[in-house]
């Protein structure tokens, strides 16, 4: 039985958008030149391909259902639990649960256990349930399977990348090769596939491993670390995605009105937005979080699973950052107003009485368009950061939550174990500094493909 | 007499491989000591890449591929950095069109002065000092001792492009390159520093490479000239020679397309029409039934201080403005930056509120209507801008830009019917039906000119705001505009409110004009009159500071 | 100028009564302080009584903005909205919801956190703006190329993992300084060390590369090309004519933070155990005392407000052209 979550629904709102974008992008010329220029950046490019990849595992990471429960009678039952089409795709990393820590590509716990043996009690590390179960003699047999699972994942990798490749190629053939504009730099494919190539190897391997071993180890409650990892992707994208789909409207229509018309609609849309800004952020998020808190506390009977109230915690998240960074945005856009509508070309429409409002649709909207997406990818980022401190600080997204910051929150205090118990915190910060990065480097294409101000 | 500067065969190229474009290409000319040379050319045409290839300070993406440039016989392009740089501001010194922003805005004039000094003549802090009050004092900036620790914002425009003198000259160098000094100053500024530089070439004994792009002042400059097309110099002769009588066809079709009183009545030489042809007589057509009368016009700007941002006094931009328009005619506003000409363009088409006065037009007064009383005249009354890059909306295609105005007034509702006159209107602007589909940017500056003069046209107006529309165009396309303009005049029978400062293109196009300053008409009049005639004292200072050929 | 001042102090009171308008709606408003009080009593088995106690205990037992049965003027001020907001404007900041006096804890405990915002800040301004001097004097060559990545990988590492690895590195693995606590004197600095030193690595990625833009921006305007044709140095032009143009945005740029270096990091202070302002915000939102929460939100926009002011004197005193009216 499909269900969609609320913010589901906004991520499918947000694909829809994004489509849209594609189309309009396609039939723009500076839109498409623009673009293009971005794709021919070798960050750029590598970078479209590599968040590609995340936010492919975002998405069927929010397609939700309840499983259908199995049972020997007629009547169909589903169960409480919500899982998504990620969870079924990466079906051992959910069940392979273990008892407690163990280290990643263990074959025994991380701490040894008392057993009773016929020679009396004896401290051993006992033998894990699923990671390198099927191993007879773990220490000699264990880096040759290592081994060889690793090739034969990266060959698969390899092979499916080869057959991508040649039908790609096959299709351009086929429709036939336009001649590239003079003027126009060339998209260095050679980059993409490398990308592509290195991507799909590493997935290949990881799935040939992940059958038998835990790649990134175990948590405390035995939970697989790649798994929780890998669900965490979609709350770092959502918060970094739907923040800014919540706040765009706000900050566009605000910061255009206030610059266009000036006057009495300025220092109002001024005041709000100094209002808002002069709270310090954290502390405002802080707040908003708490008195949700209180309500949901007051409410609790009305949100029947964690999964729906967890999510009811995300989305007001994401609105709550949302009111937080459009003022910067807001801002942005009211100074390019105030430049634009001294712009002849303003003055022009003014002249034939064209109305406020179409002026602002028809020729302020589409030329500060820029700077929102410049803002957008830039803010990307920096959301995507700030979740894994706010969670830390206990105001993030809600505890039982898959997030890395909620996974940093609960590692922090591993690593004074003995020994350190690294691989949790190791495996958050590696895909959060992927995903980071990889948004960072496009922002830069972006920024330079779209700012004006950059010379080329 | 031996030459001080020789550049022999310069080739200078942006970028590199396929992208790689020659900027100049096979330059050569040598300039005598004391001597002053004149690289004339339209905008593009390599003459400031060349001054920049003397200095060696082109911009990082240009490269000097082949070629000599030889300053009393030694090759500047083979010394090493270093020693380029004892050169520059020493023996060369170099002016820029922009003093606003070739001024450092955090440094002192005097600091800025006073860096050649030190870094050449090895003065100390005080001398050096004492040494920039002499050299304000020589380029005539009154009460230099205040100046010197002034800062370049408090100083107008004419005042700083002296500071950058004073600063090239501080050195004392053997050669100054003046690239277009006095394009960005008024004319009577303009007449003023060209002065300056007459006097200081002659003083300090120094040859000068003076680039600009204007005829009138190369002839009151150079010794010298040679003229630039596509990165090369297609003649070169002394000033005499060549003005007298100009060889190449390029040369004498500039001479041929600059506006002059004597032309009156005459087509320009634009690129591909005659200089013979016939146009209609400016005074032919014009009647003297009156159009639109204005009446003690006055636009005032607020000036707000103190804790609750009172009103304390006004910036009086228009101050008691009164003539008519007559219909089919061209009206001339001359003057120069800062006059009110165009805050009384923006006021009479109300895109700026009118603080006092009366608009008459067709018996209502326009200037204390609603906007919505505005509504109707609006297709009556257009205006064409100065700036041919930011008065197109560089997000919509050329069809839909010309095609706004008759959506909001409601002529040619029908969507078949308004293509039918968007094309008829590119093709009445002498541009091609199918340009329709494409970007502005896609165009020069002299199409986007044409462009914004058939959106205004889109409407049917009986008069146009032309505001500068040629002041931002090479010579020759102007040319092309102004017949434009006329050819349109004749047909649709339009009157022309023509703000300019450019006094040549009022003496051919205006039957009749006024010289404004400071807010206030100070002479209106039959256009041949008033410049043959001259009543008023500003008057008769602003036409003899314009250079003549 | 003293005009201009005025006006902007004036100008923040709407803004201040703005902000504690929304942070009593956000307290008060949304939710009851009835739901407050179960939320800290433990919901489920809590009787009418206990509430109504715990809501006396800490003055939440008035009415939100009316009082009908006080007379006169406490019909005014024998409120809620007056007790807990308005006594915010004179800095009466009352006691925090486990008893103790807000404001003397705020006073007790800004030294710490300023003691590691200062050198942290003052550090870093140093260092980025000499790394991206140097970008901008190599700029173009690899040297130039390879910074900015380094600078783009640096930004993309989480504060988190800077603030972790240095404590396991630094603190567990070298054993060079304690990895958390405070001490008062000259004893503190050497718990200081480490979250300072931390704090300015932190800060190179975005900083170096913010200011090499800068740098840039200016290098490529057209007073650099007469410093030029004036035959001097590129360090001179570096140094004399870009340094200080470019330092107009940046001194500006800290101007407005140098007040809210009074609230401290939170994440930092709360790591490394300093007892500062920072530290106890995160208690308070941990411990859900809205109280102290409602306090700084109130003390942070006031030092914003001020930060503002300070940037707009702090232009007239670094650009010449600016003149405040």
């Amino acid at each position: 039985m499909w269900v969609v979550l609320l913010t589901d629904f906004f991520l499918y709102l947000l694909l829809a958008g994004v489509g849209l974008y594609v189309g309009f992008v396609l039939r723009t010329p500076h839109l498409r030149h623009a673009w293009r220029s971005v794709m021919t950046r070798r960050g750029g490019a590598v970078s479209v391909v590599a968040l590609g990849f995340f936010a492919a595992i975002a998405i069927l990471d929010s397609v939700h259902f309840h499983p259908r429960l199995e049972q020997p009678g007629a009547q169909v039952e589903y169960s409480n639990e919500i899982l998504s089409v990620f969870d079924v795709l990466v079906g051992p990393l959910r069940t392979h649960v273990e008892r407690t820590y163990s280290a990643p590509f263990a074959y025994h716990a991380h701490s040894k256990e008392t057993r009773e043996t016929p020679q009396g009690r004896v401290r051993v590390y006992p033998r894990l349930e699923y990671g390198g179960a099927h191993l007879e003699n773990p220490e000699q047999e264990r880096g040759w399977d290592i081994t060889v699972r690793v090739l034969r994942g990266a060959l698969l990798g390899a092979g499916v990348w080869g057959f991508l490749w040649l039908s790609a190629w096959q299709i351009r053939r086929l429709r036939g090769r336009k001649p590239r504009d003079p003027g126009e730099a060339a998209i260095p494919w050679w980059s993409v596939g490398v990308t592509a190539l290195l991507i799909l190897m590493l997935i290949g391997s990881v799935t040939q491993l992940a059958g038998a071993y835990h790649v990134f180890g175990t948590d405390k409650v035995g939970e697989d670390v790649l798994y929780q990892t890998l669900k965490s992707i979609r709350t770092g994208v959502l918060i970094g995605t739907l923040t800014t789909l919540i706040m765009l409207p706000f900050a566009i229509a605000l910061g255009i009105t206030a610059g266009y018309y000036r006057g009495w609609v300025d220092d109002v849309i001024q005041y709000i937005y100094i209002t808002l800004n002069s709270i310090p952020g954290v502390l405002l998020i802080a707040a908003s979080i708490l008195s949700l808190h209180v309500y949901l506390n007051a409410h609790a009977e009305e949100y029947t699973s964690l999964a729906e109230r967890a999510d009811l915690r995300l989305l007001f998240l994401c609105m709550i950052l949302g009111l937080t960074s459009w003022t910067g945005l807001c801002r942005l856009l009211r100074g390019e107003s105030l430049k634009l509508r001294e712009h002849e070309y303003i003055q022009a429409a003014v002249a034939f009485g064209v109305s406020g409002p179409r002026i602002l649709l028809r020729h302020i909207l589409p030329n500060v368009m820029h700077i929102v997406l410049i803002t957008v990818v830039l803010d990307f980022s920096g959301l995507v950061l700030a979740e894994a401190v706010l969670s830390y600080v206990d105001i993030g997204v809600d505890p039982s939550m898959n997030s890395w910051g909620n996974m940093i929150n609960s590692a922090r205090l591993e690593m004074s174990r003995e020994p350190p118990v690294w691989w949790s915190l190791t495996a958050s910060f590696v895909f959060m500094f992927g995903l980071v990065l990889f948004a960072n480097l496009l922002s830069d294409a972006v920024r330079d493909a779209f700012d004006p101000r950059v010379k080329r | 007499m031996s030459a001080l500067l020789e550049v022999k065969h310069l080739r200078v190229a942006f970028g590199t491989g396929p992208d790689r474009e020659v900027a100049v290409e096979d330059i050569s000319f040598s300039i005598p000591k004391q001597g002053t040379f004149a690289l004339l050319g339209e905008s593009g045409s390599g003459k400031s890449v060349t001054a920049l290839s003397v200095m060696r300070l082109l911009p990082e993406v240009a490269r000097i591929e082949s070629g000599e440039i030889r300053l009393n016989g030694q090759d500047l392009l083979e010394l090493p950095e270093v020693q380029m740089r004892g050169i520059r501001g020493a023996t060369i010194g170099m002016i820029f069109q922009e003093p606003m922003m070739s001024l450092n805005p955090v440094m002192t004039v005097g600091q800025q002065i006073c860096e050649p000094l030190r870094r050449h003549r090895r003065l100390s802090r005080r001398a050096s000092m004492a040494r920039a009050l002499e050299l304000l004092d020589a380029v005539r900036v009154p009460d230099p001792r205040r100046r010197l620790y002034e800062y370049p914002h408090q100083l107008s425009g004419g005042m700083k492009q002296r500071v950058m003198i004073a600063g090239a000259l501080a050195a004392e160098p053997e050669l100054l390159i003046a690239d277009e000094p006095t394009t960005a100053l008024d004319v009577t500024i303009q007449a003023q520093v060209l002065e300056l530089l007459h006097e200081l070439q002659r003083d300090l004994g120094m040859a000068m490479l003076f680039i600009t792009h204007d005829l009138a002042v190369a002839k009151s400059m150079a010794d010298a000239v040679a003229i630039m097309q596509h990165g090369r110099i297609v003649e070169a002769d002394s000033a005499k020679e060549f003005f007298e009588n100009p060889r190449h066809e390029y040369s004498r079709n500039l001479f041929a397309a600059l506006p002059d009183i004597s032309k009156r009545g005459l087509r320009l030489h634009g690129n591909g029409s005659s200089p013979d042809e016939q146009a209609a007589q400016p005074e032919s057509k014009a009647s003297s039934k009156p159009l639109l009368e204005v009446e003690d016009l006055r636009v005032h700007f607020p000036i707000r201080r103190g804790v609750f941002r009172r009103v304390v006094g006004q910036v009086r931009a228009v101050d008691g403005l009164s003539f008519t328009l007559h219909e089919g005619e061209t009206f001339a506003l001359v003057g120069e930056s800062g006059c009110g000409k165009t805050t009384t363009g923006k006021g009479l088409i109300r895109l700026l509120p009118v603080t006092q006065g009366k608009i008459r037009y067709r018996g209502h007064d326009l200037g204390h209507c609603s906007a919505h009383e505005m509504a109707p005249f609006r297709s009556e009354l257009q205006i064409v801008f100065q700036d041919p890059f930011s008065s197109l909306n560089p997000r919509m295609v050329i069809g839909d830009i010309i095609a706004e105005g008759m959506q909001v007034l409601g002529s040619a509702q029908e969507s078949g019917e308004r293509r039918e006159r968007i094309e008829e209107l590119l093709r009445q602007v002498g541009l091609e039906p199918k340009h329709q589909n494409r970007y502005p940017h896609e165009f020069s500056g002299g199409q986007r000119q044409r462009i914004a003069i058939a959106r205004a046209l889109a409407v049917n107006p009986r008069l146009i705001v032309c505001d500068e529309p040629t002041s931002a165009l090479d010579v020759t396309i102007q040319a092309q505009i102004l017949n434009l303009l006329q050819d349109l005049q004749d047909q649709h029978g339009l009157t022309y409110l023509f703000i300019t400062h450019n006094i040549a293109v009022v003496s051919w196009m205006a039957h009749r004009m006024a010289v404004m300053h400071e807010g206030r008409i100070v002479e209106q009049g039959d256009t041949v009159e008033i410049l043959q005639n001259p009543q008023h004292e500003y008057t008769r200072t602003l036409l003899s500071a314009v250079p003549r050929l | 100028m003293i005009a201009y001042i005025i006006r902007r102090a004036l100008y923040a009171i709407p803004i201040l009564i703005g902000v504690n308008l929304l942070t009593f709606m956000l307290f008060f408003v949304v939710n009851s302080p009835e739901e407050v009080a179960r939320l800290h009593l433990g919901d489920k088995y809590t009787t009418q009584e206990q509430v109504e106690a715990w809501k006396q205990e800490h003055g939440y037992d008035k009415p939100l903005l009316y009082n009908p049965e006080a007379g006169g003027l406490e019909q005014l001020t024998d409120t809620i909205f007056y007790t807990k907001s308005v006594r915010l404007f004179v800095f009466d900041f009352g006691n925090s919801d486990s008893g103790r006096n807000i404001g003397h804890d705020i006073r007790q405990r800004m030294w710490p956190s300023l003691a590691i915002a200062v050198p942290s800040l003052l550090l870093g301004l140093l260092l980025n703006a000499t790394l991206a001097l140097m970008l901008a004097f190599f700029r173009a060559t690899y040297l130039d190329v390879g910074g900015v990545v380094l600078c783009v990988v640096l930004m993309s590492i989480s504060s988190l993992f800077y603030i972790i690895g240095g404590q396991y590195l630094v603190g567990k693995l070298l054993q060079l300084v304690p990895i958390s606590g405070y001490d008062t004197g000259f004893e503190a600095v050497k718990f200081l060390i480490l979250p300072v030193v931390i704090g300015v690595i932190y800060g190179i990625g975005s900083g170096t590369r913010w200011y090499r833009t800068l740098f840039l921006e200016e290098i490529s305007k057209d007073y650099v090309r007469t410093a030029r044709a004036k035959g001097l140095s590129e360090q001179w032009v570096l140094f004399r004519h870009v340094l200080r143009n470019a330092l107009i945005p940046i001194l500006t740029g800290v101007v407005v933070i140098l007040p809210l270096l009074f609230m401290g990091s939170l994440i930092t202070e709360s790591f490394f155990g300093i007892p500062g302002l920072g530290s106890y915000t995160i208690d308070a939102i941990q411990r859900q005392d809205f109280s102290i929460v409602r306090a700084m939100v109130f003390l942070g926009t006031v030092l914003y407000i001020l930060g503002l002011l300070l940037t707009d004197i702090s232009y007239t005193l670094a650009d010449p052209r600016i003149r405040l009216r």
